[in-house]
Order: structure tokens, then sequence, then C-alpha cells
């Protein structure tokens, strides 16, 4: 008789092996941490030696994952606030950046995707503007705006534009001849043809640059947080590394990676439910 | 003498030249009619022009020179008087047939409700023969044969005064060809719809159509005959082949496409106005052939 294991379980199966063994060997690798708290402590007794940071083992990062977990959305002061809450503070400078380039570049992509003659005409700028590395935008947007709240989220809006604006103009400039004669054969005005036409026949090619785009805002926060400070991720692991805490930094890197893979996998969902075949 | 429901004057289409190079005439004095409820097929080699034809017919592209009055009126662009099924039936992919159908209808009578728009649609869906659930697939989950279904169903239900196909059944294999062109019948004589199709089957043609116009070989094509089908209707695919005007009339096109059509081709010596193409009756039971052979050396002396 034999077993047949599906591809997925196997795949899990060997993806938590790897982990295991990953986990073990950095524990195995890591000098216990009784040993060095041992002599740390005697090294602070005496004066001697500044506190020295180590890299912690995978079950102390666990133990402050757990902690700071159970009570995400404490807040004692500016300089130690939950993890829940420094996230979501980071969330909503990303989704109102990401939502008003959002509302620019969609429309502005469809513009220039429908006429070659605006496309001609804004190409250049979009060229220049779009290899910029958002930071450096971001002297400029303090002095112009003087709030670094403010600047953290035009930071956001000006990186997410681009992939949004180029595929929505691109997606638009590529529908289908025959889908677009299926409209003007049925005589449907301009208005209609962009709502029922076009923007069904673009939408996955949208929908890739909006997942693009909020893949790049995710990069881009922890940046800015760290040069604007205050609140927010970003703020959080440079405020931990000051303090020298390399377990919440290296907690805050996972939660990082795991909110991200969470944004991709909703827009990844809203993708497929525009996808098409032909 | 009344004037032909669909007349065409002295079409002519010519792209513009390419970098150094010379203008393309397509095809150059088209001259024919169509009357109402009649049921035309066009036949020429591939290149020809037959569908740079069709667009214009149907409002898409616009003539060099020459003009369609359609209904006394001229064709100026695309209308929901003309229905068009196209070569690759062009379905909405993010609709389901159903849905595509329904954009049609709801294009026509944009004052209906819901209810009125799915019980339209659902009906000539029915009349293709796609229900049963197949309605509520998207085209990609139907075959060829299904989608090129929800593409006729689409243009009927529009209910346009001039049907437009083009080459609808290239893609499909013989047998569902057959199943559907039977089905084209059946709603054509249902609906006395007037229909200008596109087809490169000779044989096809002759089971669907009243008069075939045969087009001589790009570039400078000319439409140069009308070739009258003349035998009775209802028509059955298995029947009519032992009617004997049937090969009179295949031998007459299978010739045209494998001789003429060339000879004739680039004849654009011709004085500048076509006039009407000649009409050609190959399937008439006259004894001698009267209507047939004095007409030929006509032609090739027009030719020159
Ligand atoms: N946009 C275009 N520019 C230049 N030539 C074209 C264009 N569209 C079609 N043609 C030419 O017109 C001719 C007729 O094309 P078409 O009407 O599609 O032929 P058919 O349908 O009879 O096969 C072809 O030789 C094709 O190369
Ligand atoms: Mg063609």
């Amino acid at each position: 008789m034999t077993i047949v294991v599906p591809e997925r379980a196997k795949a899990l199966l060997l993806s938590l092996l790897l982990l295991i063994a990953f986990l073990g060997a950095w524990e195995l690798a890591v000098p216990s941490a009784e040993k060095a708290a041992q002599q740390s402590e005697y090294e602070m007794l005496t004066g001697g030696g500044a506190p020295q940071a180590h890299v912690p083992p995978p079950s102390q990062v666990i133990g402050k994952a757990v902690k700071e977990l159970s009570n995400p959305f404490y807040d004692n002061g500016p300089n130690d606030k939950g993890i829940g809450i420094q996230l979501a503070y980071s969330l909503y400078r990303v989704l109102t950046g990401y939502f008003l380039a959002a509302l620019i570049a969609i429309p502005i992509g469809f513009l220039i995707g429908m006429s070659p003659l605006f496309y001609k005409a804004l190409d250049p700028f979009i060229q220049v503007l779009r290899p910029i590395s958002p930071l450096a935008w971001m002297p400029l947007a303090l002095f112009v705006i003087k709030d670094s709240q403010a600047s953290a989220i035009f930071v956001i809006f000006i990186c997410s534009i681009w992939p949004m604006l180029i595929n929505t103009a691109f997606g638009v400039a590529n529908v289908r001849k025959d889908w677009i004669n299926v409209a003007k054969t049925h005589e449907l005005g301009s208005l209609r043809t962009a709502f029922q036409v076009i923007l069904p026949a673009a939408a996955p090619t949208i929908l890739t640059g909006m997942r693009i785009s909020i893949g790049i805002a995710w990069l881009v926060i922890v940046a800015a947080e760290m040069l604007v400070g205050g609140t927010g991720i970003g703020y959080y692991v440079w405020n931990e590394w000051n303090n020298l805490d390399l377990t919440s930094v290296i907690f805050s890197i996972i939660m990082i990676g795991l909110v991200g893979m969470l944004l991709d996998a909703a827009f990844a969902f809203v993708q497929r439910s525009v996808q098409f075949q032909e | 003498m009344e004037k032909p429901f669909i007349e065409v004057t002295d079409l002519t289409r010519r792209y513009p030249a390419a970098k150094g190079g010379e203008p393309l005439t397509v095809f150059e004095h088209a001259n024919f009619s169509i009357e109402k409820g009649e049921f035309v097929c066009i036949i020429g080699h591939s290149g020809c022009g037959k569908s740079t034809i069709m667009n214009i017919l149907a409002g898409l592209d616009a003539p060099t020179e020459g003009g369609i009055i359609m209904g006394g009126k001229e064709i100026s662009g695309p209308s929901l008087d003309r229905g068009v099924v196209f070569q690759n039936y062009s379905l909405l992919p993010w609709l389901s047939a159903l849905k595509n159908v329904m954009f049609g209808v709801r294009a026509r009578h944009p004052d209906w409700s819901r209810d009125q728009v799915v019980a339209h649609s659902e009906q000539y869906l029915e009349m293709v023969g796609l229900t049963g659930g197949a309605e509520h697939r998207k085209p990609a989950q139907l075959s060829g044969g299904m989608r090129q279904r929800v593409s006729i169903a689409r243009a009927f239900a529009i209910q346009p005064q001039l049907l437009l196909l083009d080459e609808p059944f290239g893609a499909l294999d013989a047998l569902t060809r057959g199943t559907i062109q039977d089905e084209l019948i059946r709603i054509w004589s249902a609906t006395e719809q007037t229909v200008f199709m596109i087809t490169h089957d000779v044989d096809e043609a002759i089971l669907l159509s009243d008069r075939i116009l045969l087009m001589t070989n790009g570039p400078f094509a000319r439409v140069a005959e009308s070739v009258v089908v003349d035998i009775a209707r209802p028509r059955q695919r298995a029947e009519i082949i032992h009617d004997p005007a049937y090969y009179k009339i295949r031998n007459h096109l299978v010739e045209f496409l494998a001789r003429r059509s060339k000879e004739l081709s680039g004849s654009h010596g011709r004085e500048a106005s076509g006039g009407p193409p000649l009409t050609v009756r190959p399937g008439l039971k006259d004894p001698d052939d009267k209507e047939r052979e004095p007409s030929w050396p006509k032609l090739v002396s027009a030719v020159g």
C-alpha cells in the first residue's frame, strides 16, 4: 500500500524542516545567553566595558515575539509603544500615500494610454522623475511641507505613482483593437467604452502595477521613518538599534517581512479576481 | 426603378505609401448592391480586401474614394443598425456568454429593465443552442464553435438591419461548421435578416447565399462578378449536392478562384469607373447556357 502525499504537503513539510534546521544552526552558533549575561554583568559591576550587543539566539527572539504580540497595542510614551501601534502608523502612511498616488496615477495613465499625443508630451517628465530615489525628495518635502508626517506620506506617494502610471498607460494602450471595435459597433460612448471595455481589459495590467507599487511603498516606508523619526516600524527598528536591543531589531525585521507578505497577498487576491483568460 | 437597400458606389481603398514605397491600392471601383433580406457572400483570395470592404460597411474604416448608401443614408461610422461578427469572434473574455449578449442588448435598448435584457439575451442564446449552464461560462471555457454561437447570438440579438460576418466559420472543424451553418440558415429564414458574409469556402457560399460576389486578386482588386445561386430554398446540405445547378455554380466559382481571379487582377488599365459586376447565372437550367457563355468574351474584351 502506498500513501500518496500531495505536492503541497510535501513542500510544506520541507519548508518546516528547513526552518527548524536554520533555527537550530542559529541557536547553536550563538554563544549561550547566560554565559554572555554573566560576563557582562560582571563587567558592568566593575564598570568596565560598554554594554555589548550580541546576536540573540532564536529562542530569545521567539520569546520576545510572544511577549510583544500578546500585548501589541500598549502605549507607554513616545519611545515605548507596542509593535501593533508602530505597524499601524506605518500602514497608515503607506496606504494614504499609496491611494493618493492611485487617485492620480490611474486617471493620468488612462489619459496617456488613450492619447499618443499626451503620451509623447508626458514621457520625458516620467523618464526623468521615475529613476529618482524617493528618499531624495525628503529634504525638499520637509522644507516645503514643514511636517514630518506629511513628508513621509509624500515620499510614499511619489514612489508609488510610477509603476501604477506606467502600467495603466501600457495596459490601456494595448487593449485589443477587436474589443474597441466591439464597443464602436455597439455605439458605446467614450465614457462607457472606458468603463465597460478598456478598464476591464486593462485591469490585470493595472493591478500588476498596483501590486508593484505597494511592494515598493512598503520597502520605502522603513527608510523614510528612520529619517523622520517619531513613530512607525522604521523608527522602531532604528530606536531599538540605538538601544542595542538586537532581539527587538530581529523581531521587527520579521514583522516587516510578514506585513509586506500580507499586503502582497491581498493585492494578489484582487489581481486574480480581475484576471481573465483569452 | 426602386433603389436597392445597400448601394456600394466606386468604393476604393488605398493605404498611404510606406517610407520610400508606393501607395497600396487594395481594391478600387467596387460597385455592387444588396437587396433587403438578401444573403450575399463575397469570395476572393486572401489579401484581396474582403475584410477591408466589410470594415467600411461596418463603419470602422473609411473608403479613400466612393461611398456606401444604406437605406437612403450614407454610411459614415459604426452603428447598431449594422451588427458585426468578427473573424476571431471578438467576445469580451471577462464576461460570461450571457453577459456578452447582454452587452449588445443593453447597448441597443438602454431603456430596458434588467429582466427584459436577460430574457431577450437568453432567447437568442437558446436560438443558437447555447443553454444548460454553458451560457454562464466565460469564452475561454467554451469551444470554438460555442464561442462563434455566442458571437452570432450577440449580433442577431441587436436585430440590426444588416448583419456582417467575416469568415465566421473559418476556424471551426468541418462538423461544427456544418451544424452552425444549418443554424444560421434557420435563424436567417426566420428573421428575414439582410446578411453580407465573407467566406473562402465555396460550398458554404452556395449553401447559404442568394448571390455570391467574386473578387479578383489584390492589389487593385475588383468585384468582378455577381453569381446568382439558382437553387431553391429551403436548402439541405445533403440534398443540394444532387441539384444539377450545384455543380455548375461550384465549377464556375472554383474556376474563377483558380484561374480568372489571377488573370483579371491588377487590371487597373480599365476605365475609371468599373460599373456594376457582371451578373452570371451558371445554375440556370438554360439548355445552351445563353446567359453564361456570351458574357465571358465580353468580360475578357473589357479587360483587354
Ligand atoms: N493598416 C494597413 N496598412 C497597410 N495595408 C493594409 C492595412 N490593413 C490591411 N492592409 C492590406 O490590405 C490588404 C487587404 O486586407 P484584408 O482586407 O484583410 O484582406 P482579406 O480579408 O481579403 O484577406 C492586404 O494586402 C493588407 O496587407
Ligand atoms: Mg480577412
